[in-house]
């Protein structure tokens, strides 16, 4: 039985969570199909990596070390993976949904000519019929996603292209440890093999890492305060919710007016334009100023005192309460409910 | 120095209105009964071409769009804005296409332009949300990407700087052209509709459209042939029928299970614990949150 190979993301030396995550989730979904579990490790000075991996059950570790694969750039890692996977023809690849396994994995399905699924939060194991030919598939991988803004949750499935190829976000599988001495093989595979030197054709010139930067346009999910929160100190809820379910904050401009929140935050007309999958309004009025910059959300919700705001009639979810109150009750039950 | 630019853009389902009817048995998308819009960072995109005609006289835009028949309206909206020329590739046998197969299909319509200096496309459409398109485009033609762009710094001996706008940060590359870029959301947004322009272009129309309309304009179409819409089939780009659509997709929808929000009647809740919970469960169960 092919094996299933997960991709470790690294960042100066360290493994991401969501690489743990796709670890955790690859050694259930092994241990169904009965195959090996195999990882992939590319970058630089890579030698402590295993020890970081190997309880998570991974059997087998390639390693590709060459000061010029960090950081990373798309056409080495590219060619690494294209030819290492004809060479293992893995049945199934797990990478994370982040801004390197969105750029690396379309470009190594699209010269391996297998079936990507992007985003996916939810992985299983299932036959499978196909209607035209009424053949018969045992053990696909079932890669479930949302689709269409949130509308439609799509099981997608790859029957004869290999490998089965999905994309995960950080947070949405659980990372546990496996077995706390488990042994992994090490593969160290000669880098000249695998990459050319055309293949650093992209030069990094500089990278300005900034840990708490404001990047509302791009998350997918927005917790944004009107003047309603009440005070700065409560603002700070926000960012706890903002935190715990992976979203950012904004705000609306009478908060801002009012010195709850920064200037660079502001949603409305005379901000930013945003459409998240997941908006949540707290103590905003919902003004038709504020209202133009996240009308095309694709979820809204509404945390207000006031039965009667105007926002509660755009809003698919509205709470009646106080923000303050209504809050911390949201953090809790989502850290008791989710995974 | 002038560069050949071409913009990869896609008209797009407006996910806030979906209704019931929206979703085919065999799980794809009724495109007929939704709305359409212009794909929004694909609009991002358009304005990087545009900003870089300005700075580099000579410049040729081309928006290429796969869709059904209407997607026509991204061309015009496009010609409207400021390109210069734009083909609408359209078939069914491209119907069903996955992204894989998008690709092949986009990169067959590149080859047959054939000179291009550089490749905009929006980072992903509000449909799929794969972000996958870009770069499959880019791995067919054997060029480089540069995703998540947010800027172009510069475009000097024919090497192009630019910025992404990353997760953790900014990152400032350098790559020779050809080259493949997409663009985020972050991004400058797209200038207006030019009145002139929307004036000149408003009775563009591809083939298609001209027989279903009225036949009063048919000197029109003689006399001034930049209101005359380029459609290209399969045939025109030489492609692959095996690799386009349904049998060009690796991937298959097997199951689809529609949570369709109904925008006008929403839930309400209370602020008791009870309620709270039934309120993340049901946002859980939704996927809105994992």
């Amino acid at each position: 039985m092919n094996s299933l190979f997960v991709y470790l993301e690294i960042e100066n030396g360290t493994v991401e969570d969501v690489s743990f995550e796709l670890l955790t989730k690859g050694r259930e979904l092994a241990n169904r199909l009965n195959c090996l579990l195999e990882a992939v490790a590319i970058g630089s000075q890579l030698d402590k990596i295993e020890k970081h991996v190997s309880f998570y059950g991974v059997d087998i570790l390639h390693i590709f070390d060459d000061v010029r694969l960090s950081p990373y750039t798309t056409l080495p890692y590219t060619s690494i993976l294209i030819k290492l996977f004809l060479e293992e023809k893995p049945q199934i690849f797990l990478i994370g949904a982040t801004n390197i396994g969105r750029d690396l994995a379309p470009r190594v399905s699209s010269a391996l000519f297998s079936g990507l699924t992007a985003d996916c939060t939810s992985l299983e194991i299932g036959d499978h019929k196909e209607k035209k030919t009424n053949k018969i598939y045992t053990n696909l991988l079932y890669q479930i996603r949302p689709a269409f803004g949130g509308n439609i949750i799509a099981t997608i499935v790859n029957p004869d292209n290999r490998p089965q190829m999905a994309t995960v976000r950080e947070g949405v599988m659980k990372k546990m440890i496996y077995d706390i001495d488990y042994k992994c093989k090490i593969i160290s595979h000669e880098i000249t093999k695998y990459v050319l030197a055309s293949d650093f054709a992209v030069k990094i010139i500089d990278r300005r890492l900034e840990s708490s930067m404001v990047n509302i346009k791009n998350s997918s999910i927005i917790i944004a305060g009107g003047y309603g929160v009440g005070s700065r100190e409560a603002f700070g809820l926000l960012y706890n919710l903002a935190d715990i379910i992976g979203g950012a904050v904004g705000a609306s401009r009478s908060a801002i007016d009012a010195g709850f929140s920064e200037l660079d935050r502001q949603i409305g007309q005379t901000g930013l334009t945003v459409r998240p999958k997941l908006y949540i309004a707290c103590g905003i009025s919902g003004q038709i100023q504020h209202v133009a910059g996240m009308r095309d959300s694709s979820i809204v919700v509404s945390i207000n005192s006031d039965p009667v705001a105007p926002i509660n009639d755009i809003a698919d979810y509205v709470i009646i309460g106080n923000v303050e109150t209504v809050i911390p009750k949201i953090i809790k039950y989502y850290k008791n409910n989710s995974k | 120095m002038s560069l050949q630019i071409i913009v990869l853009a896609k008209q797009v389902p407006d996910t806030r209105n979906v209704g019931g009817n929206a979703i085919n048995k065999d799980g794809t998308v009724n495109r007929s009964v939704l709305p359409v819009i212009f794909n929004p960072e694909d609009l991002n995109a358009l304005e990087l071409a545009f900003s870089l005609k300005e700075q580099y006289s000579g410049s040729v835009i081309t928006l290429l769009t796969m869709g059904p028949p209407r997607a026509a309206e991204i061309i015009r909206e496009g010609l409207f804005r400021g390109i210069d020329m734009g083909y609408l590739l359209t078939d069914r046998v491209f119907a069903g296409s996955d992204t894989l197969a998008t690709s092949y299909i986009l990169y067959m319509a590149i080859k047959k332009i054939g000179v291009f200096d550089i490749i905009i496309s929006g980072r992903q459409a509000i449909d799929g949300d794969t972000a996958q398109v870009g770069p499959q485009v880019a791995e067919k033609l054997k060029i480089p990407q540069i995703t998540y762009v947010e800027k172009i710094q510069s475009i000097k001996n024919s090497k192009i700087v630019a910025e992404r706008r990353l997760e953790r940060g900014v990152e400032i590359v350098e790559c020779e052209l050809p080259i493949l870029v997409t663009v985020n959301a972050s991004a400058s947004e797209c200038r207006p509709r030019n009145a002139r322009l929307v004036q000149k272009y408003k009775h563009a129309k591809t083939l298609f459209e001209k027989k279903i309309g009225s036949e009063i304009y048919t000197d029109l179409y003689n006399i001034r042939p930049y209101l005359n819409l380029v459609e290209w089939n399969a045939t025109d780009i030489k492609a692959d029928n095996k690799q386009c659509g349904f049998s060009g997709s690796p991937t298959k929808v097997k199951k689809i299970e529609n949570v369709v929000f109904k925008v006008k009647d929403s839930r309400r809740f209370n602020s008791s614990d009870s309620q709270i919970e039934e309120f993340i469960l049901e946002l859980i169960k939704n996927h809105a949150i994992v």
